[in-house]
């Protein structure tokens, strides 16, 4: 009998995860309530979320992989973050800068070719988050299955979906997908202030938010949130990169921007012009490739005319959430800044004239969420006792009408959860189905908003057109996530949904994503103990040669050589079947049949032995 | 786990009431969401988290419909039985035709690229505008009455003022839209 196991109530650890699109972090709040972030092996806090499946088949993640985007670049990914949720057709503009392939398939998930495999997004998201649960269960000395995730305010319902899908494939419950900025905020109130309204501008590697809180006696109430899921540090890199290859076209009269490892190699080179752009006026691009050299000065001057369109793109979003938000410019307290866009010197001028104030930098920009992530894990473990969060969703969402007009059931910036109930009916005798499209954003027309799914109400009994009523629920639950449910409004019975996402994974996908990769870990078990297996045949086998050219070889009977030949062509027969447990049956066979020629050799041995002492 | 109330006003623990003290709307809010929060369920049962999702959607439906006081109005309207939609508000308040017909003539004009219509359009925004503020004035002592009569006849006009408000804001809306479409 197994003797019943009793927990003395420790709770359960929950990490916060921020999910990056250029750096992923994971943090845990220590005994001091005190949120920290775990380095990972090689010391460093800021995993690259860079992505390598090196030729022998191993997935490397972080520093190491970086690496090989210069050396492996069609066996590397990076920014995997912005083709999170989205379609093929969403992104031909983006693959087009980035140097990885997407392999032909379906329309509504985006598959990138790594060598000779292909990946989803949340696939890809998940080798980033398998390697922070394993620093963290390095660091921490136990196993972490719960997980808070991070994402940006503004990701839709596919983006926010697909993150959680990349949480479930790496082995991690999610707990909760928090908004980014409205982390931030709550490292930040906890630290610094209490009290107020307070903007968190949050410009990272591809994505930009914008939220206004109000704190209050430890709620932290978003008011508004606005964004753009494609705007960030990538597209600046981008721009200095076309300049670049430009240059470098007319100055050797050659295209290099089909060569991935160039490209690469130019990346890594203007992004560090750009990050000293930020302390100095002026700093050079140089650039090597296959002996030839490239350099170009570039003052902070020319940089800012570069990229100003870029951080005027995050003015319009400002502007919006101070409306929605229904405050004054003069009401808000402080400016928080988030992400490593912001230590641009070009972007603090233009937050600090927007908001008529100068913005708080006290934080690391770069750890600023991650923090918060672990803090809202402690909220939600039960050992952070008096933080509230009260997040809102970023887009309304509504279904489509007659005539492809979008009628709005909850409208953005509504504190989540949120629920809308709408009734349904026939519009033919006998019908049995009902589609009901639903959508995200803010446009009059459906085809103007982003599809998020279409809910099929099937098995409806039949009537006369019109006297149906299936009442649908919309929820949109604390992650941003929508829940669909249905009843026959007559009969009080449960009316069955079919969920059709427009983008991203059913669920079907991902479950079998989580058992390949369980599959693959068998695998890559049992590849591991054949492995084994074939030294230690190895072992015996050189063993058994040697032996035989022994005197006590010799003194066998016939049979007990032929014992021995037996059982060594087996071993052999069976030495490239892929199956450990075979070869083991064999060795133990082998062994078995030499025992006695090893009891002969020790004789000899020791008999010549006594005979040396003879002489 | 009692269910929660389905009625907002019961829901917040308030009397059926038009005007509402806000900062005491706010703090009921803030309690009741630490109460019932699902990040408070996250480790709880199935059932449990199910729950709290189910209480606080309607918690957040109802804080959201009770802060707003035309969404107020309207729910207290509905719940005594009134018709409630965007109907109402479609058909021009006859004591509006001749400045509506007036400000429909400036807005095609400015359509047509005729700037000289400009003026006329930003006096008939700050017509307007001043006119939804005054019934939003006069919405509010409304309010007041019907908290103390409790008279339906004051709800039958409150509906009336409703509608007509709705139908200033999307004159307001329009031309806002218009005259910042035209200067871009």
């Amino acid at each position: 009998m197994t003797p019943i196991q009793i927990d003395f109530g420790k709770p359960e650890r929950v990490v916060g995860i921020d999910l990056g699109t250029t750096n992923s972090l994971v943090a845990y709040l220590d005994s001091a309530q005190h949120p920290v972030v775990i380095p990972g092996e090689d010391g460093d806090k800021l995993v690259p979320s860079v992505v390598t499946l090196t030729k022998k088949g191993d997935i490397v993640v972080g520093n190491k992989a970086r690496a090989a985007l210069i050396d492996e670049p069609d066996r590397t990914v990076y920014s995997i973050k912005r083709l999170m949720g989205r379609g093929v057709g969403d992104v031909q503009d983006e693959l087009k800068l980035f140097p990885f392939r997407s392999a032909e398939g379906s329309e509504s998930v985006i598959r990138i070719l790594l060598g000779e495999r292909t990946f989803t997004p949340p696939e890809i998201s998940a080798f980033i988050l398998r390697q922070l649960k394993k620093n963290a269960e390095a660091f921490l000395g136990e196993p972490v299955t719960k997980a808070v995730i991070t994402v940006p305010a503004y990701f839709n319902d596919a983006q926010r979906q697909a993150t959680k899908d990349a949480g479930r494939i790496a082995g991690l419950e999610v707990l909760r997908l928090v908004n980014e900025p409205t982390a931030a905020a709550l490292a930040y109130g906890l630290d610094k202030r209490r009290e107020g309204i307070v903007a968190v501008y949050d410009l990272g590697g591809g994505t930009f938010d914008i939220s206004i809180l109000k704190l209050h006696e430890g709620i932290f109430e978003v008011l508004a949130t606005n964004g753009d899921t494609h705007l960030g540090g990538d597209d600046i890199d981008n721009r200095l990169i076309h300049i670049a290859l430009e240059d470098v076209h007319t100055e050797w009269g050659k295209d290099i921007s089909h060569y991935g490892d160039a490209v690469q190699t130019l990346r890594r080179a203007v992004i560090e012009a750009k990050e000293r752009l930020s302390f100095v006026p002026s700093t050079k691009i140089e650039f090597a490739y296959k002996g030839k050299r490239y350099q170009r000065e570039i003052t902070r001057e020319l940089f800012e005319k570069l990229i100003a369109d870029i951080v005027d793109r995050t003015l319009g979003p400002c502007r919006n959430c101070i409306k929605d938000a229904d405050v004054t410019v003069e009401q808000i307290d402080e400016v928080v800044l988030v992400g490593g866009s912001t230590r641009i010197p070009m972007v603090r001028n233009a937050v600090e004239t927007l908001f008529r104030a100068k913005p708080h930098t006290d934080l690391n920009p770069d750890e600023v969420v991650a923090l918060g992530a672990a803090v809202q894990a402690g909220i939600l473990s039960g050992t952070v006792e008096n933080q509230l969060l009260l997040d809102v969703t970023p887009l309304s969402l509504g279904i489509e009408t007659m005539g492809g007009v979008v009628s709005k059931l909850i409208h953005r910036n509504s504190t989540i959860p949120a629920s809308a109930t709408e009734t349904f009916t026939t519009a033919v005798d006998g019908q049995r189905n009902v589609l009901i499209h639903v959508l995200q954003g803010e446009r009059e027309l459906a085809k103007d908003n982003r599809s998020l799914a279409r809910f099929d109400l099937k098995d409806i009994d039949p009537l006369p057109a019109g006297m149906a009523r299936i009442e649908v629920r919309f929820l949109i639950d604390a992650n941003g996530i929508l829940n669909v449910t249905a009843r026959d409004a007559r009969t009080g019975k449960e009316q069955s949904v079919e969920i059709k996402p427009s983008y991203g994974l059913t669920d079907e996908q991902v479950e079998a994503m989580i058992s390949e990769s369980i599959d693959r870990a068998e695998e890559d078990f049992r590849a591991r103990q054949v492995a084994e297996a074939r030294v230690e045949a190895d072992r015996i086998l050189a063993a058994v040669d040697k032996a035989k050219q022994n005197d006590a070889y010799l003194d066998l009977t016939d049979q007990e050589r032929s014992e021995i030949t037996r059982a060594l062509n087996e071993l052999l027969v069976v030495y490239h079947a892929d199956d450990h447990l075979l070869i083991r049956a064999k060795i133990e066979q082998l062994n078995n049949a030499t025992m006695k020629l090893a009891e002969n050799m020790i004789n000899t041995a020791v008999s010549s032995a006594l005979k040396g002492t003879k002489i | 786990m009692n269910p929660v109330p389905s009625n907002y006003y019961d829901f917040f623990g308030l009397e059926h009431k038009l005007d509402l003290d806000l900062p005491d709307l706010e703090k009921r809010f803030y309690a009741l969401s630490r109460q019932y929060h699902p990040d408070r369920y996250t480790l709880k049962s199935r059932e449990e988290q199910q729950y709290a999702l189910d209480a606080t959607a309607i918690l957040n439906d109802a804080y959201r419909t009770l802060r707003d006081p035309l969404a107020r109005a309207e729910y207290l309207l509905k719940e005594n039985g009134f018709d409630i939609g965007e109907q109402g508000s479609k058909n021009v308040p006859t004591e509006l035709l001749e400045e509506v017909f007036e400000l429909n003539m400036a807005l095609e004009e400015l359509r047509g690229g005729d700037e000289s219509a400009r003026p006329a359009l930003e006096e008939a925004r700050k017509k307007f505008v001043a006119m939804r503020d005054q019934i939003d004035s006069d919405l509010q002592a409304r309010f007041a009455e019907y908290d103390r009569t409790r008279d339906r006849d004051v709800l039958a006009d409150i509906r009336g003022m409703l509608n007509r408000r709705r139908y200033v804001r999307n004159l307001v809306n329009e031309v806002e839209k218009e005259l910042a479409g035209a200067a871009a």
